[in-house]
């Protein structure tokens, strides 16, 4: 009856005050799971550490003060409050370059998602409309990327560019794309033979229309669930290629590339090695989290009961 | 099903050449002359500079060296590797196996441990078991291996001193390798203390690899135990007064594997890509550690073979897991 009533409104003009409820709805279901909201606080203070890095960190990412070599935190013996996470072998302080690293996980989420989403949308959307062998052959180039491992496939295309970060990025994007182009894709088939896009064919939408105004809105709570997860997916890749010494390069503070700077001193100085992958671990999981909250709410379907 | 068959491995022809297609172009984008860049600054004479080209290949037209390579690759011939002058198919086989055993060990693990916190979470929904194991499963999701494992390091080499941190087997022991698989080597080899130096080289690998399928396989059996207690056939059984043991572990366990061993079987390009990581960390003499170095000393031909051999591999394997969903669920078949 609910449902109806809602339905009834809607198509006497009561659209407008609909609007707002849509949002409030998500956000009801989003609120309900705290893991969800905890995710977001935190990837949210994660956004504006990127933001403000240059305010908020203590000292330059590579100032490099000589006199304080491998010094713990400021809780440990030897350690100060001038260098409250400690620095690192070459006298840089831990703090500053973890909070410029935020600055690049953020960046380098933020352009792969962008990539791949809107490649990959595009190329699911003209697959789903278009049909025929092009489908075929769109979906066929999406296995040949799928058959490989992605981290390896990311490695091999970094090896062939050059290793540095926008090489890494690009190549991420691309391993990520196949999976916009599958949902996509699904997303409008399952569209397609509804009422509303015969309609809007029968007034005359042109293709273009059709694709991007009419239907994809309709596609997109899967898509917002993929580039959710995706996020965390580059910040892990791109820090795993900074880790084998293929993406992001000193001294360059990106997490990955400090992880793998740290390497020898895993067992002197446990702060240079521990403190970037905690970083990289608690963004990952915030963004997880947050997916997973923007699933239950956005799908009704996958609903966890 | 032959139609079933027939309809999946046309997908699969398709994907294979296209697969051949990208590895062997893959070699041929790289800017300048695979034989320049790989000897470096030393640079090297026009009449080597013309023999090796020959020797490699390189001076035919395209399509010629396509055909080459596609023909070599189904008879076993990958070329040769820049480095070690010895054929790329020989040097990967020699060194699967260890990567085989690691991959082995890694998802028996994530089963064993996985399976049965999936199981526990559905049947404690919502109360605290459910949320301590889902809230692990996630952390470990979000894991970055590579940092999980320098982390094991520290605690477990470093601090407590228990298990060794690179390699399969401790230099003390020598013996010949019949299987390829350490374990079972060390075992026939009789020597006192073989194994369990292995066992010792192989835990912290085998966590490390582990975690993120354990991670996946703890949610997917939650998700799918979740979805069959709420079936029509499990409320029969409880009315029938089966007790829980029954219920849970024989009527809904047996339909609740079936999406997990999908995901099981659909997880070895994840297990190849985390032996990348993993091996490297470790020093684990398998693919992943030869691949990165292979990529990194510009060793073309095993990084070109390589690629193409893994991703063959992941191919097989998913060609399986489909075909035995395909047996096992009529409704896929039909789809």
């Amino acid at each position: 009856m609910a449902i109806d009533d809602t339905q009834a409104q809607s198509e006497t003009g009561a659209y407008e005050l609909q609007r707002p409820g849509r949002f409030r709805e998500f956000w009801s279901y989003f609120s309900e799971n705290r893991g969800a909201v905890a995710g977001l606080i935190v990837f949210l203070s994660f956004i504006l550490i990127a933001i403000f890095a240059d305010f908020i960190a203590p000292y330059s990412p590579t100032d490099q003060f000589r006199g304080n070599l491998l010094q713990p935190p400021f809780w440990q013996d030897g350690g100060s409050t001038k260098f409250l996470l400690g620095t690192d072998a070459v006298g840089r302080d831990m703090l500053s370059r973890l909070i410029h690293g935020a600055r690049f996980s953020f960046f380098i989420g933020l352009i792969v998602v962008s990539l791949s989403l809107l490649g990959g949308v595009t190329i699911g959307l003209v697959a789903g409309f278009v049909g025929g062998w092009v489908e075929v052959m769109i979906m066929r180039l999406m296995d040949v990327i799928l058959a490989f491992p992605s981290l390896l496939l990311a490695l091999v295309m970094v090896a062939i560019l050059g290793p540095s970060l926008i090489n890494a990025m690009l190549a991420i994007a691309i391993v990520l794309q196949p999976q916009y182009v599958r949902l996509t894709r699904a997303a409008v088939l399952a569209e397609l033979p509804k009422d509303y896009v015969t309609s809007a064919r029968m007034v005359g939408s042109g293709t273009l229309r059709l694709m991007f105004i009419t239907v994809l809105p309709n596609c997109l709570a899967p898509i917002i669930v993929q580039a959710a997860l995706s996020f965390s997916t580059a910040i892990l890749d791109a820090a795993a290629l900074g880790f084998l010494g293929l993406g992001a390069q000193p001294p360059k503070p990106e997490w990955g590339t400090m992880l793998s700077e740290a390497r020898e001193f895993i067992l002197r100085a446990w702060w240079v090695v521990t403190l970037p992958g905690l970083a990289i671990l608690i963004t990952v999981l915030s963004i997880n989290l947050m997916g997973d909250g923007l699933r239950d709410a956005l799908d009704p379907k996958l609903k966890r009961s | 099903m032959i139609q079933f068959v027939l309809k999946r491995l046309g997908t699969t022809i398709p994907t294979f050449i296209g697969v051949s297609i990208i590895t062997f172009l893959f070699i041929r984008l790289i800017p300048g002359d695979p034989i320049l860049l790989m000897a470096g600054e030393r640079g090297m004479s026009d009449e080597r500079h013309a023999k090796l080209l020959a020797q490699f290949g390189y001076d035919q037209p395209l399509w010629q060296q396509y055909w080459d390579y596609l023909s070599g690759m189904l008879r076993g011939d990958l070329g040769i590797s820049f480095r070690t002058k010895r054929p790329v198919w020989d040097e990967f086989f020699a060194l699967f196996p260890a990567t085989l055993e690691l991959s082995l060990c890694a998802i028996i693990f994530a089963v064993f441990i996985g399976i049965p916190s999936g199981i526990v979470a559905a049947i404690y929904r919502g109360k605290w078991p459910d949320q301590l194991l889902m809230s692990t499963a996630l952390i470990g999701y979000s894991m970055p291996i590579f940092w999980w494992a320098l982390l094991l390091i520290i605690f477990f080499s470093g601090t407590l001193g228990w298990t060794p941190v690179s390699g399969r087997i401790s230099l003390m022991y020598f013996f010949p390798s019949g299987t390829g698989f350490m374990l079972i080597d060390a075992w026939q080899s009789g020597q006192a203390g073989a194994f369990k130096s292995a066992v010792q080289h192989l835990i912290l690998p085998t966590v490390v690899l582990g975690t993120i399928p354990l991670a996946v396989i703890a949610r997917q059996t939650r998700s799918a135990m979740l979805e069959v207690l709420s079936e029509d056939y499990i409320r029969t059984a409880r009315a029938k007064g089966l007790s829980p043991f029954r219920i849970n572990g024989l009527h809904a366990l047996r339909n609740a594997l079936i999406p997990v061993v999908t995901v099981i079987g659909l997880s070895v390009g994840t297990l190849l890509a985390g032996a990348i990581l993993t091996e490297t960390i470790f020093s684990w003499p398998g693919i992943g550690k030869w691949m990165v170095e292979s990529i990194r000393a510009r060793d073309y031909p095993v990084v070109q073979g390589g690629l193409m051999l893994i991703a063959a591999m992941v191919m097989f394997v998913n060609l399986f897991v489909d075909l035995l969903y395909g047996l096992i669920n009529p409704k896929i078949r039909k789809s």
